[in-house]
């Protein structure tokens, strides 16, 4: 049994992408934080599944704003904390090979523009400079944010890690949550498996598994995993700047998108269409034909590149595809920090900041409008956009 | 440029002339009709291939069975493995120095076209064409079931294809006394007699999916399902992927060797027993000019006899343990050739400048070994160091046993046979594939009676590892033909008994890991020299003394697998006895091969009478081959690696456990170990090793989640694309 006496200013259930940099944020602002996670070390939910894409450009001002921030981190990183997170400012670029892409793109372009964003649009042989191997039959053109990049999940999961433990955060793996105790209508901490951990503060940070979490306070929180799967080249030399996306339709899927890590890999993910619920992460056969079909139809160069590794990855999805942050009504001191419907990696370095502000008390009015978008109070009203 | 291509063996049949001109680095060279990359650089002295992006450390040869990602050239522009792609006339192949660049396709007029992926069902799907998966095929389609099986390789046989020497195991089971290599002849006779087996030869599984498909790269275009489901039957063969979904997978992908820790052991020239076999006894490469062994299971021990029949001089085999794990007779037959075996000894490091050397030519030149104490330390002072040229690893072999755990994760109904179910010889694999195939027949519902139960007593038989040693046994007997039986330890293995044609030589047939029993004198019937026991025992440990003509200095026959013109009446040849002791030098009186006797030569010797029973074998190779370095050579480099393809070395690996790393998949995702195109196929096991090494109990340790695919497989491929060359027409 573990020190069942501990006693911590915050716990935070799921050591991935938003736990870890939470962790952190709140080590450095001096606070006690534990961090529980079911697996037996960091990332190894949805985190590791990502594949390192970070993007401002989004279409909503509260995900721009933590994904500003998360940018401003990750370049920062290795001056402050040392890592080599192999950050590449390769920029994202949305393609358009028929007219309603190309609507759409340029609606959104107009909000992004509104907010300040570094993005804009290309025609065909614009676009062609930037990715010279897009299939130029029927291009019209895209978006380009060249400020976007993209680093290595692997080694910034544990950067991140590694600082907060240097930071003093505490972090027990291993262990399965099982109540979050409250007394009077206030959390008092966390009773795993293997001990009970005390603290005015539950983040619920678990990812996929965020519902089960909640239904420990009797909360019933609207997060809804569904699948993607993804997978890795052999490297090669480089020859790919941005992360490209394709969000057109095709017979069993949404969007796709793929980029070259610095390792000369390529990355690449597809969004299953209809959605596969569940926590399910195996293989399908399904997968590789039909990425493959749509790279190589998009890059035909993309041919002869050899495949590596499959996996599939966990999208914690809410009603509108929009994060839910918040602290609950029903439960005080319980926070949730859920739903980040696939973008957790990217979200999780801002938001860790803002979870900190928050259980600090020391939130700003720019967190005051993030936190009303993210409400998980909110209605929900269609779907993201650019998800 | 040097040669070293084999042109005359005393087992194979060198047939055919390198004809095939090909280019390395735009010099010409030419390779034999289908010959590998791989093999054709070899055979000109070319072991480095490239270099690793990583740290420049040159590339080679490792294991040469398309699992490990070494030997990875240029050819025509693409990446490919050298040891899985034949070479083609005119092809341009280059070292692969840092990252490839990806080959843009030349005019693409907009899209490829792309085909729809095939999916064939079947009742049985066999992967490995090997002695387990071919016997099983076999059980399977004379009930009348159909199946496809399935193997990487340009031909069926699996390790069969490795093996010259005669087999151990039952004559009546699974062909004792014959060579590997025939047996593999035999079983494709009977597989391709059978019109229910569709045989996919150069055709890997990648995956298996959890919607229970199998999923295949199919790189030729052989096999009646194999031309039914091609895009373009017409166009040359190329790459296809086919989903195959059967109602039951059997598992026969055999084995994968183990690897070891140590300074230098990346180096060109230090490479798999089976990697080398492959060299030397499908491609006829002289793969090596002096050849260091490490490990003395029967792998090692026999590599160590197909280089020397090969004309390679083998310096020496270390074995950590006390004793070699393999057959004693393959040890005794290694020892009196001339070959020292150092057991309770390990090796230190391979010598030789690599990594990082301007040229890249890096390649061993030397090895340390050193002996161990009894908690498996190297004894200070104990060192010392051989030049050789080529550092065989037989330290042992993992089942490969991935499809079978996802199979089973995934419900799709799974057997396993052979080296993949349990690493034993290549008879146990045969027989244990005959099983599961009547078992598979049973599952699907068919009526063939069950199992016989003697089929299992035979299969634990075949598998049962060597058993006790007795002491030598010469007999009185100083008159007339006296067959000597130098087998002096339990293991299955009983041809001998079977050729007598006065059935003199005994094994009860219910346990045929007894040590046979000459009668003679208990039946008062006598031998008649005829000679068939010492032709086919398989550990050569059969000879005849013969004192009818000159009971002062009988004639002593003996099997002998050289060349045979290396020997011949006259010779005055060095005498060992079964262990290699020299007895002193005798005359040849006659050498000769018949075709009844399958290319082992009938030594004829005249010795003296007191020596003459004792006699096992000539010596082959001259003691000062396997002499020491005046001085050991101490290797400074840092470069014990764990992770070939990362180029992650040990000491990385050791710093993480020791700062508490427990989970395989964080060490992975900080060091990139198991990341690289092999999927920790070898490196899997070397990190476990090292969590012993450090002392923490392996039920501590998560393991990593292994993901397909089990080899790299170009994207086009799983788009369906054609070639562009086919394109055009």
């Amino acid at each position: 049994m573990s020190d069942v006496t501990a006693v911590y200013d915050a716990i935070i259930i799921g050591a991935g992408s938003v736990g870890v940099p939470t962790a952190l944020a709140l080590a450095e602002a001096g606070l006690d934080a534990l961090v529980l996670d079911q697996f037996a070390s960091q990332g190894q939910g949805s985190n590791k599944a990502a594949i390192g894409g970070i993007r401002a450009t989004h279409s909503d001002p509260a995900k721009i704003r933590l994904c500003l921030r998360t940018l401003d981190i990750v370049k920062g990183w290795g001056a402050t904390y040392g890592h080599n997170l192999e950050w590449t400012t390769g920029g994202y670029s949305f393609v358009a090979y028929r007219e309603q892409e190309e609507r759409t793109l340029k609606a959104l372009l107009k909000i992004q523009e509104t907010y300040g964003l570094n993005i804009a649009w290309y025609d065909r042989d614009a676009l062609l400079d930037i990715i010279p191997d897009l299939n130029p039959e029927g291009l019209i053109g895209g978006t380009f944010s060249p400020e976007d990049g993209h680093c290595s999940t692997l080694l910034m999961g544990h950067a991140f890690y590694d600082a907060a433990k240097q930071a003093g955060a505490a972090f027990r793996f291993n262990e399965k949550v099982l109540a979050i105790p409250t007394q009077g209508g206030r959390v008092t901490g966390v009773q795993t498996d293997r001990g009970v951990y005390h603290a005015p503060v539950v983040i619920n940070a678990a990812g996929a598994w965020a519902a089960e979490i909640g239904a420990l306070v009797g909360m019933t929180h609207p997060v809804f995993p569904d699948s993607h799967e993804a997978g890795i080249t052999e490297p090669v030399a480089h020859f790919l700047q941005p992360m490209v996306v394709d969000i057109r339709p095709a017979p069993g899927s949404k969007n796709y998108y793929f980029f070259q890590l610095h390792s000369g890999q390529v990355v690449f993910c597809i969004t299953p269409e209809p959605p596969v619920p569940g926590l399910d992460c195996r293989e399908t056969s399904a997968f590789l034909p039909m990425v493959a079909r749509r790279m190589v139809d998009l890059m035909p160069r993309l041919t002869n590149i050899r495949v590596r590794r499959t996996w599939r990855g966990l999208y914690p999805m809410t009603p509108d595809g929009s994060p839910l942050v918040g602290w609950a009504r029903e439960v005080a001191g319980y926070l949730m920090a859920i739903g980040m419907c696939g973008q957790g990696f990217m979200l999780g370095p801002g938001l860790g900041e803002l979870l900190a502000r928050m259980v600090a008390g020391n939130t700003t009015a720019d967190d005051a409008e993030t936190l009303d978008i993210l409400s998980p109070y909110r209605e929900f009203q269609g779907m993201e956009a650019l998800k | 440029m040097a040669n070293y291509r084999i042109t005359d063996h005393p087992i194979l049949p060198v047939t055919e002339a390198a004809t095939v001109e090909f280019s390395w680095q735009g010099k010409p060279l030419t390779a034999r009709p289908g010959e590998m990359i791989s093999s054709a650089l070899f055979a000109r002295g070319i072991r480095a291939f490239g270099h690793h992006p990583r740290d420049g450390a040159p590339q080679g040869i490792f294991c040469a069975n398309g699992q490990c990602s070494q030997c990875m050239v240029i050819a025509d522009g693409k990446p490919v493995k050298a040891c899985m792609t034949p070479v083609a006339p005119g092809m341009r192949v280059e070292p692969l120095d840092g990252l490839p660049v990806l080959p843009v396709l030349p005019e693409v007029a907009g899209t490829p076209a792309l085909a729809e992926t095939p999916t064939v069902e079947v009742p049985v799907l066999i992967l490995g064409g090997g002695p387990a998966g071919m016997s099983a095929a076999i059980q399977l389609a004379e009930r009348g079931v159909r199946v496809i099986l399935v193997d990487d390789k340009d031909r069926l046989g699996g390790k069969l294809v490795l093996q010259t020497h005669r087999f151990f195991g039952s004559i009546n089971a699974v062909y004792a006394g014959t060579r590997g290599i025939d047996i593999a002849a035999k079983l494709e006779g009977q597989v391709r007699a059978r019109p229910e087996i569709d045989v996919w030869l150069n055709s890997t599984a990648l995956a298996v999916f959890s919607d229970g498909l199998v999923g295949v790269l199919q790189s030729g275009g052989e096999g009646e399902t194999a031309r039914a489901v091609s895009p373009a039957p017409s166009l040359p063969p190329t790459e296809r992927y086919v989903l195959v979904k059967p109602q039951i997978l059997l598992v026969a992908t055999g084995a994968r060797e183990k690897s070891l820790v140590f300074k230098g052991n990346t180096l060109p020239g230090v490479y798999g027993a089976g990697a080398f076999q492959t060299l030397v006894n499908r491609d006829l490469v002289k793969a090596a000019n002096r050849l260091f062994i490490v490990g003395g299971g029967n792998v090692g021990l026999i590599a160590g006899y197909h280089a020397l029949q090969a004309g390679i001089e083998v310096v020496g085999l270390v074995e950590a343990l006390p004793e070699c794990g393999g057959y004693k007779v393959h040890k005794d037959k290694l020892a009196r050739m001339g070959v020292p075996i150092y057991t309770r000894h390990t090796i230190v490091s391979a010598n030789g400048a690599g990594a990082r050397q301007a040229s890249g030519a890096g390649q061993v030149d030397s090895v340390t070994i050193a002996q161990l104490d009894d908690a498996w330390r190297v004894i200070p002072g104990t060192e010392k160091s051989f030049a050789c040229d080529t550092v065989l690893i037989a330290v042992g072999l993992d089942p490969v046993d991935e499809f079978t755990a996802k199979a089973r994760e995934y419900g799709l109904p799974v057997f396993d046979a052979g080296d993949a179910e349990e690493i034993a010889e290549a008879s146990a694999a045969m027989f244990s594939g005959k099983i599961k195939g009547l078992e598979i027949a049973r599952a699907l519902g068919l009526d063939v009676g069950d199992v016989p139960r003697d089929w299992y007593r035979t299969a634990d038989i075949l598998k049962s590892h060597p058993g006790a040693v007795i002491e030598a046994r010469i007999p009185e007997q100083g008159s007339g033909v006296v067959p000597i039986l130098h087998c002096t330890q339990e293991i299955p293995c009983n041809p001998c008994t079977s050729v007598c044609p006065q059935q003199l030589i005994h094994i009860p047939d219910e346990d045929i890991r007894v040590i046979p029993d000459f009668l003679g004198p208990s039946v008062d019937k006598a031998c008649i020299g005829c000679e068939k026991c010492v032709t086919i025992c398989p550990g050569l440990a059969i000879t005849l003394v013969d004192y009818r003509k000159d009971a002062a200095m009988p004639t002593v026959t003996l099997a002998y697998e050289f060349l045979e013109a290396s020997v011949a009446a006259g010779d005055t040849v060095t005498v060992l006895d079964a262990v290699g002791e020299v007895l002193g030098d005798v005359v040849v009186t006659n050498a000769r091969a018949i075709p009844r006797n399958d290319r082992t030569v009938m030594l004829k010797l005249q010795a003296p009478a007191e020596i003459a029973k004792r006699i096992a074998g000539i010596r082959v190779q001259e003691p000062w081959v396997a002499e020491a370095l005046e001085t050991e050579v101490t290797r400074i480099d840092d470069d014990e690696i764990v992770c070939r393809c990362e180029r992650v070395t040990a000491d990385e690996i050791r710093a993480l456990i020791r700062k508490g790393y427990r989970d395989m998949n964080e060490i992975k995702a900080v060091t990139r170990a198991q990341m690289g195109a092999c999927g920790g196929k070898t490196c899997s096991a070397l990190l476990l090793r090292l969590f012993r090494e450090e002392g923490v109990p392996l039920d501590e340790v998560r393991r990593n989640v292994p993901r397909p695919l089990f080899v790299e497989v170009p994207l086009g491929v799983f788009a369906g694309a054609e070639e562009k060359g086919a394109r055009d027409e």
